[in-house]
């Protein structure tokens, strides 16, 4: 039964290292959003600290989500997606395959990358630990609650626009979590609690966001 | 022919299919039994594509019932899918692929595994050697062509819906082509087909539904 799994991962996988420029996009997107706030807010080192957390996690959110369009696309058009809904698989399967070679390629550099950037803003070194596993645990979030919005506007002509409208709102939760268990602990009060709803809603979206998307692909299917 | 008491494997009953605000199909019913071809016929635009994806179970019915050995593909799925393989227009392989991995990955998602080594006696069959390994971006439109039918020859699957498969194809593809369609149906499967070119290989199993006027 994982078989199937096993091999769409891995097929996105070799498909996206023989096409790697996709991956470095995302990545510059993030470090350029990131960046900019310092250019426009000023260079006062306490206040950079402060809202750094929040700053990161948005750049991230934002990074994600515009790689967010290549999960379907791309299939669509060949018309490989079409083929997967035709396979004895379990559709939902199929997704959260896709879904999670997709968080590989395009959130693990992201979460690898954060703790550079917030370097940049004098995080301190536990700062940055809270960053990494809040980023561990919040971005796969990202990629499978974003599957659906993929999913809903394929084949739509100003699809990317309506996609972040369909997607933004439902981040919110992870962004609040997210930077809140970066905040806290800057403040010292421990990032633990946050951390654990971040994991909570992964669990929950890992259970229940591949049915969704594998149902808004029959409907963008048909 | 028919297969216990259920009759013919595939029955379309009173089938209305819409696209858009416009009827295309309209109360159509017909049957296909084992071992039958059947040739859609049609002018472009009167549905053809339309029945094919709803008889793949891509496309959802206005009305009327698509049955699988008596029961509706809808309640069915996967268990339906198992039996199909249906190409329609787009091919169906990714480019950044070679034509071995195109075809290795498509047999492990229809449930079986295809070794590497068949899978390169199948694409030599098929008329591609010496391409098997090269990324199929780089193939030429009715190469590309050759490697989605060439999961024709890799499956085992009992109903095929093949929406134009002669598009692109040179005539030895064609000949070929019509040959293994010949096989497949001879050995007890069905096949579904939309093409405009006068189809060859029509045997005595050979029927002929045509959309866009009424049917006999």
């Amino acid at each position: 039964m994982l078989e199937p799994l096993f091999w769409v991962i891995r097929r996105d996988l070799t498909i996206a290292m023989r096409r790697r420029a996709d991956i470095f996009t995302t990545l510059v997107f993030f470090a350029i959003v990131v960046s900019l706030f310092p250019l426009g807010i000023g260079p006062e080192p306490n206040t950079l600290r402060l809202i750094a957390p929040g700053i990161v996690w948005v750049g991230a959110l934002l990074a994600s989500m515009l790689a967010l369009e290549q999960i379907f696309s791309a299939d669509h058009r060949d018309g490989t997606l079409e083929q997967m809904l035709l396979t004895p698989q379990p559709v939902a399967l199929l997704v959260a395959g896709k879904v999670l070679a997709h968080w590989l390629v395009s959130g693990v550099p992201l979460v690898l990358m954060a703790p550079l950037l917030g370097l940049q803003f004098g995080l301190s070194w536990d700062a940055l630990q809270t960053l990494i596993v809040s980023l561990l645990l919040g971005t796969p979030t990202l990629s499978l609650i974003g599957a659906i919005g993929a999913a809903l506007t394929l084949g739509l002509r100003s699809g990317g626009v309506l996609l972040a409208l369909l997607v933004l709102p439902l981040y919110i939760p992870v962004l609040i979590f997210g930077a809140g268990a970066v905040e806290a602990t800057v403040s010292g009060l421990g990032g633990q609690s946050h951390l654990s709803m971040l994991a909570a809603i992964l669990v929950g979206s890992l259970v229940l966001t591949p049915l969704a998307t594998a149902a808004a692909l029959r409907v963008a299917e048909d | 022919m028919s297969e216990g008491t259920t009759g013919p494997a595939l029955q379309i009953d009173a089938l209305s299919c819409v696209r858009g605000d416009r009827v295309l199909i309209r109360d159509l019913s017909f049957t296909v039994g084992d071992g039958e071809l059947l040739h859609l016929k049609g002018h472009n635009g009167s549905g053809k594509t339309t029945l094919l994806r709803a008889l793949a179970g891509l496309l959802l019915p206005e009305s009327g019932e698509i049955r699988w050995n008596g029961k509706n593909i809808r309640s069915l799925r996967e268990e339906y899918s198992r039996h199909l393989l249906y190409l329609g227009h787009l091919n169906g392989i990714k480019g950044d692929l070679s034509a071995v991995e195109n075809l290795r990955i498509a047999a492990i998602l229809d449930g079986f595994s295809l070794s590497e080594s068949r899978a390169w006696e199948v694409l030599g069959e098929i008329g591609l050697r010496g391409h098997e390994d090269l990324p199929s971006k780089h193939l030429s439109q009715g190469q590309k062509r050759r490697v989605a039918l060439a999961r024709l020859l890799a499956n085992d699957a009992k109903v095929w819906i093949l929406d134009e498969p002669f598009t692109a194809l040179d005539v030895a593809a064609v000949q070929l082509l019509q040959d293994v369609i010949r096989r497949h149906v001879e050995n007890g499967g069905m096949a579904i087909i939309t093409t405009h070119q006068e189809v060859a290989m029509i045997g005595e199993h050979t029927r002929t539904v045509t959309l866009g006027q009424k049917h006999a």
